[in-house]
C-alpha cells in the first residue's frame, strides 16, 4: 500500500540502500571523469567492470579472501585500461566505437569464464557491514550512513580525494591541461601520452572495484550480464554531474535512490508502473545534459586522439 | 608514442618508423587490413578461449558447421542477418558524418513497437489485406525509429548535447516503454509479451512456398532480407550518387571545408540521424514481423544494435559491402545459441571491433623498418 511508503522504518530503508547502490556508480564514475578529464572517453567502463565483477567474485569464492578478490579485480580493470590506453593512445582509435569492442569483449569474456569455471550461480560472503562505533548509534543517520559495507565508505572517500587530486596538485592540472590543449601541454614538456595512459589504467582500475563492489559487497552473487547498463549509466553521470565530483555524486544518488525507491516499491507492491519509474533516472540525465550544455563545457580535447605536429 | 615520426623497438641496427601516410594507398590496402584485423581478432580470442579452457579450433569449427552447415542453417543465418543488415546500414549513415549513433539499439526496438502498434492497438484490423497491413507496419517501424533518432540528432544540431550519451540513454528508456507496453497493456495472459499477431501481419517466408518449390520446406528467411538488400542499394545511391550524400560525405571528411561551401550542418545532423533511426526502425519492424511475430522484449533488444556497428565499421560504411559482413555476423550469433560456452561469440565480436578500429592505424600511417643509421 502506498501509505506503507511513509513509515520511518521504510523511508531509513530506501535511504540506506540508496547510500549503498550509489557505491559501483561512484567508483566508475569517477573513474570515468579522470579518463575524460584529460579527454579520453571510455565507453568500455562497463566490460571492464563484468570482468572485475568476475574476477573479485571468482577468487573469492575460490580463496575466501575478499581482499585478494579485490585486488585481483583491480588488476583485472587496470590490464583493460592499458588495453585500451594502448587502443586510444598510440593507434588513435576512434574512442566511441573501440569502447563498444570493449564493452562487448567484457560482456562476453566475463560470460566464458563464468561458464568454464563455474558454470552455476552460487554465493559468497560479501564485505560485512561496519558499524562505526558512536556514529552508527545515532538513530536513523546511523542506519543510513555508518552501518554499510567498507567499499561504501572507501568510495565516499574517493569523493573529496578525486576533487583534490584533479584540483588541487601537479598532477590534476597535468591532466586538465592534456584535456583542455593538449598542443600546449605538450609544448610546456607533459607527456600527453603518459598522462593519458595513467587516467585510462587508473578508470580500469576504478571500474574493476566498482564490478566488485556489485559481486562481494552489495550482491554476493556473479551472473552473466550483471551490471546491466551500470557502466553505461556511469559514463552519463560524468556529463551529468559536469566533470566534477560532488556534482557525479549527485548524480549517482539521484540515481540510486531511484533504483532504491523501486525496489522498495516492488517488495510493498505498491501498483505504480515500475517501467515508468525504471525511465526515469534515463529521461533525467537527458534533461540535466540538455539544461547544463550551455553552462558547463566539456573538456576541449574530449575523445580527440593528440597527434603531435612537428 | 603518438609523434608522427616515432621510433619504437630497436633491433639488431633496425628500427621500427611510423610516419603519416601521404599517398592514398591502393583500393585493395584497406581490405586486406580489415582482413588481417579480422585474422587477429580470431588468433587472440582463440587463445582466450584455450586460455580458458575451451577448445578454439573445434569452437570455430563449430561455429562454421552451425551456420552454413546446410541449407536449413544457412537459412537460419540469413534470418539473423536481416535485422543486423538493416542496423548496420542505420549506424553506417550516421558514421559516414562522423555522428556517433550508439543508439540503433533503441531505435531497432521502437521500430519494433511502431510496428506493432499497428496491429495491436489496433489501428487495422487483422482482416486487412496482407500488403496494406505490412506496408502501414513498415511505415509505422520507420516514423518510430525516425523519432527515436530526431530526439538525439535535434539535441545535438540545436544544442551540441553528445550524441552518444544522448542516443545510449534512448536505448534504456526504448526498453522500458516496450516493457511498460507489454506488461501493462498488450500483455497476453499476464506473460510478458503481446498476443500473437494475425497471419497478415507476417512478413512472407520462404517456407510458405513449399507447395510450389519443394526445396523452401521449413525455411524461416523471410521477406525482411528483401527489404534489408533494397534498403542498401537505396542508401548505396544516396550515399555515392546523390547530392546530398555529397554533403553527408563532405562533413563527416571535413565539417570545415562544408561549412565554407554553404552546407547546412546542423539540418543535415538533424535529417542524417532520423534516416539513421528509420532504417533501424524498419530493421525492428522486419524483426517482429517476420521472426517473432509479437511484441516482446527479450528477442528484440538482443543486442543487435551494438553488432550494426561492428558490420558497419568492418564494411568500411559501404552499404553493399555491409549485406556480405552481416551474413558473417548472423552466422556468429546463431552459432551462439548453441556454443557453449556461451560468452564465446560476444568476446569475439569485441575483440574484432576492437581490432578493426585499431587498424584504421595502418591506413593512415605507414610502418616502416629502416636501418637505424638511415636517419641521420
Amino acid at each position: 500500500m502506498i501509505s506503507d511508503l511513509f513509515t520511518v522504518t521504510v523511508f531509513v530503508g530506501i535511504l540506506a540502500s540508496g547510500i549503498r547502490l550509489s557505491t559501483p556508480y561512484l567508483f566508475a564514475a569517477i573513474g570515468e571523469a579522470f579518463g575524460q578529464k584529460s579527454g579520453v572517453l571510455n565507453l568500455g567502463v562497463e566490460g571492464q567492470m563484468l570482468l572485475g565483477a568476475f574476477a573479485a567474485f571468482y577468487v573469492a569464492l575460490t580463496t575466501g579472501n575478499l581482499w585478494l578478490g579485490l585486488l585481483t579485480a583491480m588488476l583485472v580493470g587496470a590490464l583493460m585500461g592499458l588495453a585500451m590506453a594502448y587502443v586510444t593512445v598510440n593507434l588513435q582509435a576512434e574512442q566511441g566505437i573501440s569502447g563498444i569492442g570493449f564493452y562487448l569483449f567484457g560482456l562476453g569474456m566475463s560470460d566464458l569464464l563464468f561458464q568454464k569455471l563455474m558454470g552455476t550461480v552460487e554465493t559468497v560472503k560479501g564485505f560485512p557491514k561496519i558499524h562505526i562505533p558512536g556514529l552508527s548509534d545515532i538513530p536513523y543517520i546511523g542506519e543510513i550512513f555508518f552501518s554499510q559495507n567498507i567499499l561504501v565508505y572507501f568510495a565516499y572517500l574517493l569523493v573529496p580525494i578525486a576533487w583534490f587530486v584533479l584540483n588541487k596538485t601537479t598532477l590534476g592540472l597535468k591532466i586538465r591541461a592534456v584535456g583542455e590543449n593538449p598542443d600546449a601541454a605538450d609544448s610546456l614538456g607533459v607527456s600527453v601520452a603518459r598522462v593519458r595512459y595513467f587516467t585510462i589504467i587508473l578508470g580500469g582500475t576504478l571500474s574493476g572495484i566498482a564490478g566488485a563492489s556489485l559481486s562481494i559487497a552489495l550482491l554476493n552473487v556473479f551472473q552473466q550480464n550483471m551490471t546491466s547498463g551500470l557502466g553505461f549509466i556511469a559514463v552519463a553521470l560524468v556529463y551529468f554531474g559536469a566533470w566534477r565530483p560532488i556534482g557525479i555524486l549527485g548524480g549517482a544518488l539521484l540515481f540510486s535512490f531511484i533504483n532504491s525507491l523501486q525496489l522498495w516499491m516492488q517488495v510493498l507492491s505498491i501498483p505504480v508502473p515500475s517501467d515508468i519509474a525504471v525511465m526515469m533516472p534515463y529521461v533525467v540525465t537527458i534533461l540535466v545534459l540538455v539544461a547544463t550544455v550551455s553552462k558547463v563545457r566539456a573538456p576541449s580535447a574530449l575523445s580527440k586522439p593528440f597527434e603531435r605536429g612537428d | 608514442m603518438a609523434e608522427s615520426t616515432s621510433t619504437h623497438k630497436k633491433s639488431a641496427g633496425y628500427k621500427i618508423r611510423v610516419e603519416p601516410r601521404l599517398d592514398v594507398p591502393p583500393a585493395w590496402y584497406p581490405l586486406l587490413v580489415s582482413l588481417g584485423a579480422l585474422v587477429f581478432a580470431l588468433f587472440l580470442g582463440g587463445i582466450l578461449i584455450s586460455f580458458a579452457g575451451g577448445d578454439p579450433i573445434r569452437s570455430y569449427q563449430h561455429i562454421a558447421r552451425a551456420s552454413f552447415g546446410d541449407i536449413g542453417v544457412l537459412s537460419d543465418t540469413i534470418v539473423k542477418a536481416t535485422p543486423i543488415l538493416l542496423v548496420a546500414l542505420a549506424c553506417s549513415v550516421a558514421f559516414r558524418m562522423k555522428l556517433w549513433n550508439i543508439g540503433a539499439e533503441g531505435q531497432f526496438i521502437m521500430g519494433a513497437f511502431g510496428a506493432s502498434a499497428i496491429v495491436l492497438a489496433p489501428v487495422l484490423s487483422a482482416e486487412t489485406p496482407r500488403w496494406l497491413m505490412l506496408l502501414v507496419m513498415a511505415l509505422a517501424g520507420m516514423a518510430m525509429g525516425a523519432i527515436w533518432g530526431f530526439i538525439p540528432g535535434y539535441l545535438k544540431a540545436k544544442l551540441n548535447v553528445n550524441e552518444i550519451i544522448s542516443s545510449l540513454m534512448l536505448n534504456y528508456i526504448a526498453v522500458a516503454w516496450v516493457n511498460f507496453w507489454i506488461f501493462g497493456v498488450w500483455s497476453e495472459g499476464g506473460f510478458q509479451m503481446s498476443p500473437k499477431f494475425p497471419n497478415s501481419a507476417w512478413l512472407p517466408r520462404l517456407s510458405e512456398y513449399a507447395k510450389e518449390y519443394p526445396v523452401f520446406r521449413g525455411l524461416t528467411t523471410h521477406a525482411g532480407l528483401l527489404i534489408g538488400i533494397v534498403a542498401a542499394v537505396i542508401l548505396w545511391l544516396i550515399v555515392y550518387r546523390s547530392r546530398w550524400g555529397y554533403e553527408i560525405r563532405l562533413i563527416g571528411d571535413n565539417a570545415q571545408a562544408a561549412k565554407y561551401a554553404g552546407i547546412n550542418i546542423t539540418s543535415n545532423i538533424i535529417y542524417v540521424m532520423m534516416l539513421s533511426g528509420a532504417l533501424a526502425g524498419l530493421g525492428g519492424m522486419s524483426e517482429v514481423s517476420g521472426v517473432v511475430h509479437r511484441l516482446q522484449t527479450a528477442p528484440i533488444a538482443a543486442g543487435y544494435g551494438f553488432t550494426g556497428i561492428i558490420v558497419a565499421w568492418l564494411a568500411k560504411l559501404n552499404p553493399l559491402v555491409i549485406i556480405v559482413v552481416s551474413v558473417l555476423f548472423g552466422a556468429l550469433i546463431l552459432a551462439g545459441r548453441e556454443i557453449q560456452p556461451s560468452g564465446i561469440p560476444k568476446m569475439i565480436q569485441g575483440i574484432i571491433l576492437v581490432s578493426l578500429i585499431a587498424s584504421d592505424f595502418l591506413l593512415r600511417y605507414r610502418v616502416r623498418i629502416v636501418r637505424a643509421d638511415a636517419e641521420e
